[in-house]
């Protein structure tokens, strides 16, 4: 199947879950990372759960915060 | 080198002091060309921590911003907040929270209503190294 994953069109294997495509991705320091599939954003404790589906669109965000 | 407009400078001043007491946050991006950071839009949004000691970019506006980026080809070059009364260099959390070694991290001080100050840093780990940040 063909999915999005940040803007870049790619061909991966069904049954993909979320989990095992940062870490196909690579996605470093993926604590401080939110998920969205299809715009809507996945809780980290689903991202075993969350199975992608054919065309999604997937975003990897870093938490951006501090404090002075 | 890193360059912001005037313009965009003032955007940001401008938003930062339109929510204080409250720390104030954003996205920038650009482009690079030969190693300097050319800042091309600056980005306005939510704190959603509402506070006058932290901030916490409001993830749905930052996903926003990232497709404006991709669609404008900007890439994003860091994000900047404010320290409404603390001076301009990073805290420690601030550090702690800074996971891009690469990205740019801008703070504008505004303990001195009188005379802001804006700086810009490359964070690594718990070092904090000023970049030559350039106003015009």
């Amino acid at each position: 199947m063909f999915i999005t994953v940040a803007g870049e069109k790619k061909e991966v294997k069904d049954g993909l879950t979320v989990a095992q495509l940062i870490v196909d991705e690579n996605v470093e320091t993926p604590q401080y990372v939110t998920v969205s599939v299809n715009d809507n954003f996945v809780d980290s404790k689903d991202f075993e759960s969350t199975v992608i589906k054919d065309n999604d669109s997937i975003e990897f965000l870093y938490f951006m915060g501090g404090g002075q | 080198m890193i360059y912001l407009k005037k313009t965009d400078y003032e955007k940001i001043l401008n938003h930062a002091k339109s929510e204080l007491p409250n720390e104030a946050c954003g996205l920038i991006a650009g482009e690079i060309k030969d190693g300097n950071k050319l800042i091309k839009k600056v980005y306005l949004l939510t704190n959603t921590d509402r506070s006058n000691e932290h901030f916490s970019i409001d993830p749905k506006e930052q996903l926003s911003a990232i497709k404006d980026m991709r669609e404008n080809n900007l890439v994003p070059l860091g994000n900047w907040h404010s320290h409404p009364e603390s001076p301009s260099r990073p805290s420690e959390e601030d550090k702690r929270l800074a996971y891009d070694s690469k990205a740019s991290y801008m703070i504008l001080s505004l303990m001195d209503s009188e005379n802001p100050v804006l700086n810009s840093f490359k964070i690594s780990g718990n070092t904090a190294e000023k970049e030559n940040l350039v106003i015009e």
